[in-house]
């Protein structure tokens, strides 16, 4: 690996983890985000060398779809995506919000998001899924058992995309 | 684009990252959070051969008293800075300042020694290290020299700060009654400002302003120490009157381009407004405790 790689693009092409997305190009649309030793960051602007040593989780870490964790499950629910192309940033975000405040506001919630942009929604329900998601942490439920897990097939690796 | 190849070094100690600097010379460049420099290696703007990484450094991120100074490891990133009690309460500028540069995930790799040392005209901390009359510590393989702020800021992406010098720590005066506050407008969040106004007041007797620091952030080819504004206000109440009297004064002594954030006559006018805000929510930020 070159020291120039980027982390987004170490992620992407050296571990085939594809759920990390490249939007702008320019720091802006947090497409990127990842966690980096449980902090969000924009992975498109830090050096795959910066990340060596650290804990980097991505949204492969959070759930699949084999199981959804409850974030997911609530933007599923709310509608909190059309594309989907924003939403791996907007749940990695919402995971480090829901870790350090387990009930946020409106106003809480648009200023931890504020780096997260979205084309198509609008963000109002990009909002409500975070609510929502923050009420089924805190009831302890909103695990959800992906379509092959209901009917008895073994789990898929992350990187292989239905249909395509 | 991604950036030119480069070799890349993570130094563990201050000396290590110093005599790498003195190494490659001008081939080298610090590394910080890499929010303003990544990105122009990924516009190929910039093309170190050589890139020193400090984060692997230990002790260059603190923020503690040290008698009336409140001083700040180069390398304290902006979320703990946003997040500081200890700063909220010696130094609200600076965590106002804080909360506003870009947006929470360039915060968490983002420090304030980088936005200080890229000394971009629309950087929003130079502001506060003009008004707040702060030191920034150069420290060199040949000792360390303290720079007062108003000559740190040589000009546009350009400091004081010589071949082989890290800042390291910036130290800002603190005193039980000085007030202060920074107002920055934005077109939306994550943006650079529009403009932004970093103020600094001492209240003395009858409430007269026996000190006092305005610095303007993205109104002019740097940061802008607004010195006749400063003078309106020494030795007067802060009434509206005064406030606007010094508001215009600062708006007369910027010297703002205009660009995609607005003409040169729109920013004036900002400059302005902003100056006002900023002098009002220092005063009312003293009466919110």
């Amino acid at each position: 690996m070159e020291p120039r790689t980027l982390l987004l693009r170490f992620l992407r092409e050296n571990l085939g983890l594809t759920g990390t997305h490249s939007g702008c190009e320019t720091t802006s649309c947090g497409a990127c985000t990842v966690l980096l030793d449980g902090k969000p960051v924009k992975s498109c602007t830090v050096l795959a060398a910066q990340a060596d040593g650290r804990k980097v989780t991505t949204i492969e870490g959070i759930g699949s779809a084999n199981e959804m964790d409850p974030i997911q499950t609530a933007f599923w629910e709310k509608h909190g995506l059309q594309c989907g192309f924003c939403t791996p940033g907007m749940v990695m975000t919402t995971f480090e919000l829901l870790e350090g405040n387990p009930d946020p506001d409106e106003q809480q919630i648009r200023a931890a998001l504020s780096g997260n942009l979205c084309r198509c929604t609008g963000y109002v329900n990009v909002v409500e899924s975070v609510r929502y998601a923050s009420k089924l942490r805190r009831k302890g439920t909103g695990k959800v058992p992906g379509e092959r897990a209901k009917k008895g097939e073994p789990p898929r690796p992350p990187r292989e995309i239905e249909g395509m | 684009m991604n950036p030119r190849p480069f070799d890349y070094h993570s130094p563990k100690t201050v000396d290590e990252a110093l005599a790498l600097a003195d190494r490659f010379g001008t081939d080298g460049k610090f590394l910080a959070g890499g929010q303003s420099l990544i990105p122009l290696m990924k516009l190929r703007i910039a093309s170190p051969a050589h890139v020193i990484d400090l984060g692997r450094i230990v002790g260059l991120s603190y923020t503690r008293i040290d008698g009336e100074i409140l001083a700040v490891g180069a390398m304290t990133k902006l979320r703990d800075l946003a997040n500081s009690a200890l700063v909220a309460n010696e130094c609200p500028a600076l965590v106002q300042c804080a909360m506003h540069i870009a947006d929470p995930l360039v915060r968490n790799m983002s420090t304030i020694g980088g936005n200080i040392t890229h000394a971009d005209p629309s950087n929003d901390m130079p502001a506060v290290m003009v008004a707040t009359g702060a030191q920034l510590v150069a420290t060199s393989s040949r000792g360390r020299r303290p720079i007062p702020a108003p000559e740190f800021f040589v000009d546009t992406f350009t400091t004081a700060l010589r071949q082989g010098e890290l800042l390291t720590e910036v130290r800002i005066p603190t005193g039980r009654n000085r007030l202060s506050a920074y107002v920055k407008l934005e077109r939306q969040p994550g943006d650079f400002g529009v403009v932004g106004v970093a103020v600094v007041v001492e209240l003395g007797p009858g409430d007269a302003c026996s000190s006092c620091g305005i610095g303007l952030s993205g109104a002019g080819p740097k940061v802008i120490k607004a010195k006749r504004a400063e003078s309106v206000l020494i030795g007067k109440k802060l009434d509206d009157a005064e406030i606007e009297k010094a508001a215009l004064t600062a708006a007369e002594e910027a010297e703002p381009v205009g660009d995609l954030r607005g003409s040169s006559d729109y920013k004036r006018q900002m400059v302005r407004i902003m100056t006002i805000r900023a002098i009002k929510a220092a005063v009312k930020g003293a009466e919110s405790v």
